[in-house]
This record gives structure tokens, C-alpha cells and sequence, in this order.
């Protein structure tokens, strides 16, 4: 599963940061005001379509999408 | 009593915590009319100063035109004061349809409907003409006013880097599949002063068949050959399917907005959007003081040719002083000090000097970036501007920015 980590941090990276800011996959994307909570719309759908998958709009809160680990977590409950 | 001690200390703290971050607004009173000489009461109780403003959005010194104020009392004495209603139920007069059509006209739109302000419209505009079967796509640094409007509508919502036209297509086919997309940006962002491509932006509504929304509110007057708006620079009147617009800058000062553009989608406002159902709209000598200030604008373009040569003027000026200002060529003119408190310490120290004008820093602009905008008006002569570049010389000298590069700020200030 290192795959999906890597490729959700590199779109995160390419979408949202403009600078140089370094990124883990634990580091803080909404709350940390790297995401704002607008354009999460974008990396929900970017994960429903890469992975063929449907989120429900109650399961992607700021909480859920919070890094990219727990991006992971999310995406995998509906991978089949 | 409710409003207990508990209560009381909730928001004193709040209030306490913004003074200790210096982001605690003071408000200064100024006592004659707005214009480019103005007599300030800073702080309060302070003897008047008369200054120079240049940080008033009177792009075409229309404020305290006389023409303007002449026609403004004219309408005052044959409309009256007030409606003391909506327009839909007896809030509509003869004159406010005339401004409508005025609007329509002098902007190339299909249709106009006027707003109690420009906030209102963009806080009503996109949930009367969008569903949730659609989506939004709006650039990241759009005005608060549209920031609200977005959030008050339940189409879906997303963002594309600033004025990145890669970006935005990426945007588009990716929401392909959605019932209507509409594009939403400023004409001329407030902040950088810089424009929109809206030629680019055009041809990708047009390829994606998507509604284009564009808010200019800080061009409306003056920016294009003939002050029409930033449509009118890039060659697309016609063109953009939502336009709003503010009669609080340029076109007069005073206050009201409208939403200008496809003739259905106005009629929709009209129909659903709240702030026009809801709240009265544009006072009677408000609107006959805007119909005068159209009609001068149609008859010449002499005041916005003014403000373009002003303009020209204090860029190059403060280029050879030796400050670094964001590029461009709008009246909106940002001397960038990238550090918070350098931008309030030169701002007061300009102040001082009998220049008027504001820092700004976080969070109204991004970190690191603190700048003091200036905005330039017809309403200035060359002696006005000469007068604050000395100042800004001599503030830029006390302070060994002349000169400098970003970096060499950022090292001596921080960001
Ligand atoms: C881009 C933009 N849109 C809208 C507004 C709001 O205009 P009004 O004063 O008519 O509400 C402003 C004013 O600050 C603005 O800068």
C-alpha cells in the first residue's frame, strides 16, 4: 500500500503547495492550512475516480482527510 | 440579565488577543469629503490633519464630483429619501430601472439588476442560479464577498491556483459531468492589482461549455479603452455570462452593486436571490447620483485617460525610488515591505509625513507578503502624487529599503 501513499502525497503536493514546504504522511493537511476545506471536493474526487470507488459526503469530513494516512485509511474501507 | 460577566469576558479576551497580535482594526475619522486632500481626526481626539489619501478605492475621483452631488440632491428632492421597501413589493422606481438599463448598456450585458451592494450580490447570485447538480470552480484568490456567495449555494465547489489557466482545465474535465460549471474570478484582484485572463478564460468556458463569472468591481470605469471593465481589455464584452459590479468604487462611491449579464440568469435573481427579495436596494439619490456618473463616463473617456497617465506616473516613480512594487499597469499598486510590522511602522511614518495610507499583512494577505497598497484616482494631480513619493523616499530612506531586494528586506526584517 506504499503505492497509494505515494501517489496521494504527490497530488496533494501538486494541488496545494506552491512553496517548499515539506510533507509527510502524517503531516496535518486541513488543519494545518495546506488544504483548505474547499478543495477537498477536488482530492475527493480525484480518489473516487483513480481507485473506482464512491465516498459518502458524510465519510469525507476535514477529520477524514487530515493527512495522508488517514487519506489511506479512508480510501482502502471502500477499495474492494 | 443575560449578557453576564462570563459572557462579557468571552469576547473581551477575543478582543484583547487580536490587539496583542496587531491585528486590531482603529478606525480614523476623517471630516471633509473623500477626495485626494482629506482632514483626519487619527487617533481619536487628535487635532485634524489634512492629508493625501491614496488608499481610497475613488479611482475616477467621482466621490465629491459636483456634477455627481449636484445630481444627487436633484434626485433627493423629485424621489425622495427612501422607498422604506423591497423592490418587489413598492421598492422599484422609474429611476432604477433607467440605472438598470444604463448598466446593461455602458457594460455590453444582455441584462441589470441592481443590489443593495456588490457583497450582497455575489453573496446571492450563485444560489439563485445554481443547483447541486453543479459546480463551481473559482480561482483561490477571489474576494470574501464571493467566498460567501459560494458558500451560501449547495453546487459543488472547487479551486484552481491563481490565475493558472493549466490548472483550471484540469478543473473543468475533471467536473465534466456536472450539469452547468460555472468559472468564477476577480477582473482585477484587490490585493496584487493584477488582471484575469479572461481571453483565456473565455475560450475555456466556450471548450468546456462553462458559465463564466467575473466580478469588477475594481475596473469597472476604467480599466479598457473606454473604462468598460476588464472584458473590454481583453476583447470579450459580450462574452461573460455573469458580471458584478460595485457602484461603491469607481462608478461614484457611494454604495450599491448589481449582477449584469445573460438576461435569464438576472431574471433569476430577481426571482430568488435573498438579498434582492430581502433588504431594500440602492437609495433614490444614490441612483441618480450613479446615472450621472454613467453618463459623464459614456460622454468621455478623459477621467479614466487621467487616471491611466496618473498611474503611469507613480508606478515610475516609486520603481525609481528604489521600492519594489507588484507588476501591472491597474491603479491598485502594492509597495511590498513583506514583513507586518515594517508595513505599519512605514505607514505611520507616511502618515506623518501627511500620506495616507494603509498597511496590510496578515491574514489579509498571505504570510511574508505585508505590503502598503496605494490606489491611484483621476481625483489626484501630479503635485498630490510628487508630494507622497517624497514622503515614500524619504520613510524608504529612514528605514534602508531604497533600493533593496526582497531578499535583503526579509533578511533585515524577517518576513
Ligand atoms: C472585489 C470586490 N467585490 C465586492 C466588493 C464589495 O463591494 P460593496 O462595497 O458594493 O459591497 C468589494 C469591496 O470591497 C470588492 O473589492
Amino acid at each position: 500500500m506504499d503505492e497509494m501513499q505515494e501517489i496521494i502525497k504527490a497530488y496533494v503536493i501538486k494541488e496545494y503547495v506552491e512553496d517548499d514546504t515539506e510533507l509527510t504522511y502524517d503531516s496535518p493537511l486541513i488543519s494545518g492550512g495546506i488544504v483548505d476545506s474547499f478543495s477537498m471536493v477536488s482530492l475527493k474526487r480525484f480518489l473516487e475516480n483513480k481507485y473506482n470507488i464512491s465516498i459518502p459526503d458524510d465519510k469525507a469530513t476535514p477529520e477524514a482527510f487530515d493527512s495522508v494516512n488517514k487519506i489511506c485509511a479512508l480510501v482502502r474501507e471502500y477499495v474492494k | 440579565m443575560a449578557y453576564t460577566d462570563k459572557t462579557r469576558g468571552i469576547y473581551t479576551e477575543v478582543l484583547t488577543g487580536l490587539k496583542n497580535a496587531g491585528l486590531f482594526k482603529q478606525e480614523r475619522y476623517i471630516h471633509s469629503a473623500q477626495a485626494a486632500d482629506i482632514e483626519v481626526e487619527f487617533p481619536a481626539g487628535a487635532p485634524l490633519k489634512k492629508v493625501i489619501n491614496i488608499c481610497a478605492n475613488n479611482y475616477l475621483g467621482m466621490s465629491s464630483h459636483p456634477e455627481v452631488v449636484k445630481a444627487a440632491h436633484e434626485g433627493l428632492d423629485t424621489h425622495g429619501y427612501g422607498m422604506s421597501s423591497v423592490r418587489f413589493i413598492c421598492g422599484t422606481q422609474d429611476i432604477h430601472r433607467t440605472l438598470e438599463q444604463m448598466v446593461t448598456k455602458f457594460l455590453g450585458t444582455e441584462d441589470t439588476i441592481l443590489f443593495p451592494s456588490c457583497m450582497d450580490a455575489n453573496a446571492g447570485v450563485f444560489e439563485a442560479v445554481l443547483t447541486k447538480d453543479d459546480v463551481m470552480i473559482s480561482d483561490r484568490l477571489v474576494h470574501a464577498s464571493i467566498i460567501d456567495g459560494i458558500r451560501l449555494c449547495s453546487a459543488m465547489h472547487d479551486t484552481f491556483k491563481h490565475s493558472d489557466m493549466e490548472h483550471l482545465e484540469e478543473k473543468l474535465q475533471l467536473h465534466n459531468d456536472k450539469r452547468l460549471k460555472c468559472v468564477i474570478t476577480d477582473g482585477v484582484f484587490s490585493m496584487d492589482g493584477d488582471t484575469a485572463r479572461l481571453d483565456k478564460m473565455v475560450e475555456l468556458c466556450e471548450k468546456y461549455e462553462a458559465l463564466l463569472f467575473v466580478d469588477d468591481s475594481h475596473s469597472s470605469g476604467f480599466i479598457g479603452k473606454t473604462g468598460r471593465g476588464t472584458h473590454e481589455q481583453y476583447g470579450v464584452m459580450g462574452k461573460i455570462d455573469i458580471l458584478t459590479t460595485t457602484f461603491g468604487k469607481g462608478l461614484g462611491g457611494a454604495s450599491g452593486g448589481c449582477v449584469s449579464g445573460r438576461k435569464e440568469l438576472v431574471e433569476m435573481c430577481r426571482q430568488k436571490a435573498r438579498p434582492y427579495l430581502f433588504s431594500n436596494t440602492i437609495a433614490p439619490p444614490v441612483v441618480a447620483g450613479v446615472i450621472k456618473v454613467l453618463e459623464i463616463l459614456s460622454a468621455s473617456t478623459d477621467r479614466r485617460d487621467k487616471l491611466e497617465s496618473n498611474t503611469a506616473f507613480w508606478r515610475k516613480g516609486l520603481i525609481e525610488a528604489g521600492l519594489i512594487i507588484k507588476a501591472g499597469d491597474t491603479p491598485i499598486v502594492p509597495v511590498m515591505l513583506f514583513n507586518a510590522k515594517l508595513a505599519q511602522d512605514v505607514s505611520r511614518d507616511l502618515y506623518d509625513e501627511g500620506i495616507y495610507a494603509i498597511g496590510f499583512f496578515f491574514p489579509v494577505v498571505p504570510q511574508g507578503q505585508a505590503r502598503i497598497r496605494t490606489q491611484i484616482s483621476a481625483g489626484h494631480e501630479i503635485h498630490h502624487l510628487e508630494k507622497a513619493l517624497e514622503a515614500f523616499k524619504k520613510v524608504g530612506k529612514k528605514y534602508e529599503i531604497l533600493g533593496k531586494s526582497k531578499q535583503e528586506i526579509i533578511e533585515r526584517y524577517g518576513m
